[in-house]
């Protein structure tokens, strides 16, 4: 932990896991909302589709799921940090992942 | 550097060869197509010499995909997540027609005179019908609209025999059958309110019973095509007694039927339970606790194994249920997030995608022993030509 923090201010992810999050997104969110986020069972998370969303909502259903659909609370697998991080990602049009 | 160049110019003439007469005469029967989701590409492969013989781009989005055979097992027609159906020749591995006829599908079928290819759409809701000579449309069959005022997302889709196609309404809870007999002016029997958010379905290998997996409450919809006048009747419900749901990150995939000793073997939403149903009235016989929520519970040709892959974040596992005790009898660790698995024919191996490994592991079923690897890129779906023959796939 020490190490990924060193050059980088308090409570910043590390790249590992910021590319670990991008990955997660597009691979495991991508199951429903497709793997370019344009959408499948789950609605499209492209930045249009997100612009008028605002982003306390998003992170709360991602970390806490929408209950009575299909999306799953992703609380035990991410921080608060890094649901805010992956809000504004996806506004924001997500990086490709490795 | 000499001998190399020299080499290197016999292999262009070598190839240069080929290209006149592809593949020199074989059959199809022992070849398959793995689907390579994140480079738009598809791998044709030989299960008896377990070798890739060809990589075909191009296809578009295969985030999600599927694939369907022609009845002559030359042709693939290979469904994305784009909208995209391709139409693939194996002996020649290339792409001998495509169209993207919708903005998002998720899967299709192929009629039983194999004449008519059908694609479950989710944007816009609705099933189209091409000739599966040309990919010309031939008619298309909307979904009534769910509660957002938009066409339902078609999911489950399978053939019946009659050249029917039958299918689920996610929103808006229906199953509808169609007979395209006319393909130009197919005919809709419509079932309502069979259960909240149906999200794959099965046809059992006779096509008879079309069960659909209900997301939205603890139960599964049947429709006896037999006896379609009586209606869809619910089955397994509540079969979890009100325990709460695990939550789902990964919806299962009922399409992997298992049939197997006289039981049907279905995965449980929310749960990390194979669920045991009596195929002869449908009741529960019993739930035999896995290793996290089923996404494929399939069986092995013969029905003696039941092999089951997982959902994120149990997805490096697969394990089997021996049919006989209805106990599992191994747990195997193919990679990092499998998921997919595909017999041979008669099930004496087994191909499982291990997609963040980039690789597909070959298993010999009886011994358990790894047979092979070959390296793929992300690969998921792995769908042999056997599937040419049977309903339903």
């Amino acid at each position: 932990m020490l190490v990924a923090a060193a050059g980088t201010h308090a409570g910043d992810l590390s790249a590992t896991r910021e590319a670990e999050l991008v990955r997660l997104v597009r691979q495991d969110c991508g199951s429903c909302h497709g793997m370019t986020l344009r959408g499948g069972l789950g609605p499209p998370l492209t930045p249009a589709a997100l612009a008028d969303k605002p982003s306390p909502m998003l992170a709360a259903t991602i970390l806490h799921g929408r209950p009575g659909t299909a999306m799953p609370p992703w609380r035990p697998f991410l921080t608060d940090r890094e649901a805010d991080w992956i809000v504004v990602q996806l506004k924001r049009g997500l990086g490709d992942a490795r | 550097m000499r001998a190399r160049g020299l080499l290197l110019v016999l292999l262009v003439i070598a190839l240069a060869g080929c290209a006149t007469r592809p593949v020199g005469v074989r059959g199809t029967g022992d070849l398959g197509v793995v689907i390579e989701r994140a480079s738009g590409s598809v791998q044709i492969v030989d299960n008896t010499q377990r070798t890739s013989l060809a990589r075909v781009t191009g296809l578009g989005d295969l985030s999600h995909a599927a694939a369907v055979y022609s009845r002559d097992e030359r042709y693939a027609f290979v469904f994305g997540r784009d909208g995209g159906l391709t139409k693939l020749d194996l002996l020649e591995a290339r792409i001998v027609a495509r169209t993207v006829q919708s903005g998002n599908s998720i899967g299709g079928a192929i009629s039983q005179d194999g004449r008519l290819v059908a694609v479950a759409n989710y944007e816009p809701g609705g099933v189209k019908i091409f000739d599966a000579e040309t990919l010309a449309l031939l008619s298309e069959v909307p979904s009534t609209p769910g509660p957002d005022g938009k066409g339902a997302k078609v999911v489950g889709i399978a053939d019946a025999p009659g050249n029917r196609f039958v299918f689920s309404l996610f929103e808006a809870g229906e199953i509808w059958v169609v007979d395209a007999s006319d393909p130009r002016q197919p005919k809709t029997t419509r079932f309502q309110n069979v259960g909240k958010q149906p999200y794959d379905a099965l046809i059992t290998p006779d096509g008879r019973y079309y069960i659909a997996g209900l997301f939205g409450e603890d139960g599964l919809a049947l429709v006896d095509l037999w006896n379609a006048g009586k209606g869809a009747t619910r089955i397994l419900d509540g079969y979890g007694r009100g325990a709460e749901k695990l939550p789902v990150y990964k919806m299962p995939h009922l399409r992997g039927w298992a049939m197997a000793g006289g039981y049907a073997f279905l995965p449980a939403i929310g749960r990390n339970e194979v669920l045991v149903v009596d195929a002869r009235d449908w009741k529960q016989v019993g739930a035999i606790p896995v290793h996290g929520q089923p996404v494929f519970v399939m069986a092995r040709p013969d029905g003696r194994q039941v092999w089951v892959n997982f959902a994120f974040p149990a997805n490096d596992t697969v394990q089997v249920i021996d049919v006989a005790s209805l106990k599992l009898i191994e747990s195997l660790k193919p990679g990092r997030t499998v998921l997919h698995m595909e017999f041979t024919a008669r099930g004496d191996e087994v191909w499982i995608s291990a997609r963040d490994d980039d690789r597909l592991v070959v298993y010999d079923t009886a011994t358990f022993a790894r047979r092979a690897e070959l390296p793929a890129q992300s690969p998921s779906g792995i769908f042999f030509t056997w599937r040419a023959h049977r309903i339903g796939l």
